[in-house]
């Protein structure tokens, strides 16, 4: 499941930021500039999935003009030492701030506090709760993640062949929504010739999923495709097809991460994947931001342009979605994989 | 009969044979030469891993800690391939054993010196070797195409149709026969488990027993861990996560006494066996999650009624005044 993965992986990173910085308190860059300045407040600092979004926050920036990007976090992935990033942030009078909150409820008061001063919030990544923000922007949306796995694989099969789906754990929320988009784009027609057969559960642990895989290919002689929606399940996955020397006759796809699946990829195991482009995240938060500050209406039932990611359309919940997950193929993973 | 039902071993054997028999009926690519052939190596790490448990439980302790050994060895190994990839596979061998046996020390030393009982101890540490992983690496992972190919091709080689890890399973098993059936200090384990008080008073050591065997325990789950992250193409700090769990679980099966002092080798060995025969037939079978994880504990909890009953024996009267005293003939 991503947002686990992710989760965990930040755990471990605030772990070692706080264990190399021994307490040395909090970093906030200080920005000195006659432009509006913009605060992009990530989770926590050395996080290179982070890095790279700064990187598309600084090109928004830089597009627009009369923009300063200030990039910061706490060293340590908590909600505590966020609200004190904010807080000095509001203190320095910037004039929007973009969040990738450690906590969704704890951090509503900061966002309202600095709300009160005129200062703009919005929320990317991880959501700040409603009242403590303008809008928030997911990375893709449940439906576009569904459809894109399926149409992936359909891609590379050329719409014939048996196809299952590993997934992670078959309690996770998330997993079963994805499967849930997956099974209405199967209901068309192009894909009449592609069943799915089975779905199997590898609970997110490397050696169950590759085992899973090793059942599914002798469970179904005539398998020709998996869709694994969990980072981990793709990357045993792919590693299981790899060793039992399967690579040609079953192909994976899903959601995975490009540092992890640049072997799969290039070995031909995996033909695409996808999950969004950090980059492109970040980049299209910060566009929005720059329209609200140049007075846009971001509030729920709009549309805000998101610069070349295109428009989107705030929901009810105030709540938009940047667009189809981003694929990775042979072409483009080597490049991703240094970033994240 | 009676024979088959007081042999443990042969009755688990029949057990596991009459189940891949039937698994075989039902799916017939499961007992095909290929897949016997990947589950025996799938079970490998398991099989190792029960061997050093089991010379832990003989002596009334546990190793709850082993599954993250594995993750910190194989962490601190990979760290080395991804640093470095084209130096001799011994190398990085060498060091997840030199790791696992350090980390097996610190158990052993702290549990045999202070006192500290085994499953507080190793509860400690089984935190603790998981959080080292990540001071060590700074939260970072280390990925297949980071790891190399010498690193990654080592357990894989084939060797008369199975992998190069079974025959390292087979060679530490045989070892492990050796040291607990012709050694003095293997028979010892056994006197330290069976009875403390008797064997304190034959001059067996039990601090030294039980620095030795958490110490091989360690060692053993070193390997393992270069072994695990070899074969799955990523370190970091969850994996094996909850592993102690099935290798405990597979001592059980097998025979291995949690009171001390009674298992085998053989036993143990089929006691993972059995697991690993459960655990890749399930997915071959198609059946669901919910009852994959009911039927490894109905399981488990049959092994432990099984065994319980089998424990119930009395104690042996020695002096005749005695048997005759309770009712027995001289």
């Amino acid at each position: 499941m991503l947002k686990t993965n992710r989760r965990e992986a930040l755990k471990f990173l605030s772990a070692g930021a706080l264990a190399a910085s021994a307490g040395s308190g909090l970093f906030v860059g200080i920005a000195r500039a006659d432009g509006k300045r913009i605060a992009m407040v990530v989770k926590n600092l050395g996080n290179s999935y982070f890095d790279a979004c700064s990187n598309g926050a600084m090109e928004a920036a830089k597009a627009a003009g009369g923009f300063e990007i200030i990039y910061t976090a706490p060293t340590k992935a908590t909600a505590e030492d966020q609200i004190a990033v904010i807080d000095s942030l509001i203190a320095q009078k910037v004039d929007g701030i973009i969040v990738s909150s450690n906590d969704a409820n704890a951090l509503v008061p900061a966002g309202k506090k600095a709300m009160d001063r005129g200062i703009k919030v919005i929320s990317f990544d991880s959501a700040i709760a409603k009242e403590g923000r303008i809008m928030h922007l997911n990375a893709s949306s449940t439906p576009l993640i569904g459809a894109k796995q399926v149409q992936m694989i359909a891609k590379t099969l050329g719409g014939k062949g048996e196809v299952a789906i590993l997934s992670a754990a078959s309690t996770m929320t998330n997993q079963n929504s994805w499967i849930e988009a997956m099974k209405e784009e199967w209901k068309k027609p192009e894909y009449a010739e592609m069943p799915l057969v089975a779905t199997v559960y590898g609970d997110d642990q490397d050696d169950k999923s590759y085992r899973e895989m090793q059942g599914l290919v002798k469970a179904y002689p005539n398998l020709k495709g998996v869709i694994s929606p969990t980072t981990i399940g793709i990357r045993a996955g792919a590693k299981a097809i790899m060793d039992g020397g399967l690579v040609g006759k079953v192909f994976i796809t899903g959601l995975g991460l490009p540092s992890e699946m640049k072997e799969a990829v290039l070995a031909g195991a995996c033909d695409t994947f996808a999950i969004w482009n950090p980059v492109d995240y970040g980049y299209a938060s910060t566009q929005i931001m720059i329209n609200i500050l140049n007075g846009a209406e971001a509030g729920p039932g709009s549309t805000v342009s998101m610069g070349r990611m295109g428009e989107t359309k705030v929901g009810d919940d105030g709540e938009a979605a940047m667009g189809e997950p981003f694929v990775f193929d042979k072409s483009n993973v080597e490049k991703f994989a240094a970033i994240f | 009969m009676s024979f088959i039902l007081r042999n443990r071993e042969i009755a688990l054997a029949i057990i596991i044979a009459l189940m891949v028999t039937g698994i075989g009926i039902y799916a017939p690519p499961f007992v095909s030469p290929d897949n016997i052939s990947y589950v025996l190596d799938d079970t490998s790490i398991l099989f190792m891993m029960v061997l050093g448990q089991m010379m832990v439980i003989l002596t009334r302790g546990i190793d709850l800690s082993v599954a993250s050994n594995i993750a910190l060895s194989g962490m601190i190994s990979a760290s080395l391939a991804e640093s470095s990839p084209n130096l001799p596979v011994i190398t990085y061998i060498a060091l997840a054993i030199v790791t696992g046996t350090i980390l097996g020390l610190i158990n052993g030393s702290l549990i045999a010196f202070v006192g500290i009982p085994p499953i507080v101890m190793t509860l400690g540490t089984l935190a603790a070797f998981r959080g080292l992983i990540v001071v060590y690496g700074g939260g970072n992972q280390v990925n297949a195409s980071e790891m190399g190919a010498v690193f990654q091709g080592f357990p894989k080689i084939p060797i008369l149709g199975v992998t190069s890890t079974f025959w390292i399973m087979v060679a530490l098993s045989i070892g492990v026969f050796v040291f607990l059936n012709m050694t003095r200090a293997g028979r010892g384990l056994y006197a330290v488990g069976g009875n403390p008080e008797a064997a304190r008073y034959c001059g067996i050591d039990l601090s030294r027993q039980q620095l030795l065997v958490y110490t091989l325990s360690g060692a053993i789950a070193g390997l393992c861990g270069y072994l695990w992250t070899a074969r799955y193409g990523v370190a970091y700090s969850e994996i094996a996560s909850g592993f102690e769990l099935t290798v405990i679980a597979a001592c059980v099966i097998g025979g291995v006494s949690i009171a001390g002092g009674v298992g085998t080798v053989p036993g143990a060995l089929l006691g993972a066996l059995f697991l690993g025969v459960i655990v890749n037939a399930l997915p071959v079978m198609q059946i669901t999650p919910f009852w994959q994880m009911a039927i490894s504990g109905f399981v488990i909890l049959t092994a432990v009624i099984l065994n319980a009953r089998s424990e119930k024996r009395g104690i042996k009267l020695i002096l005749p005044e005695a048997r005759r005293a309770a009712g027995g003939t001289p």
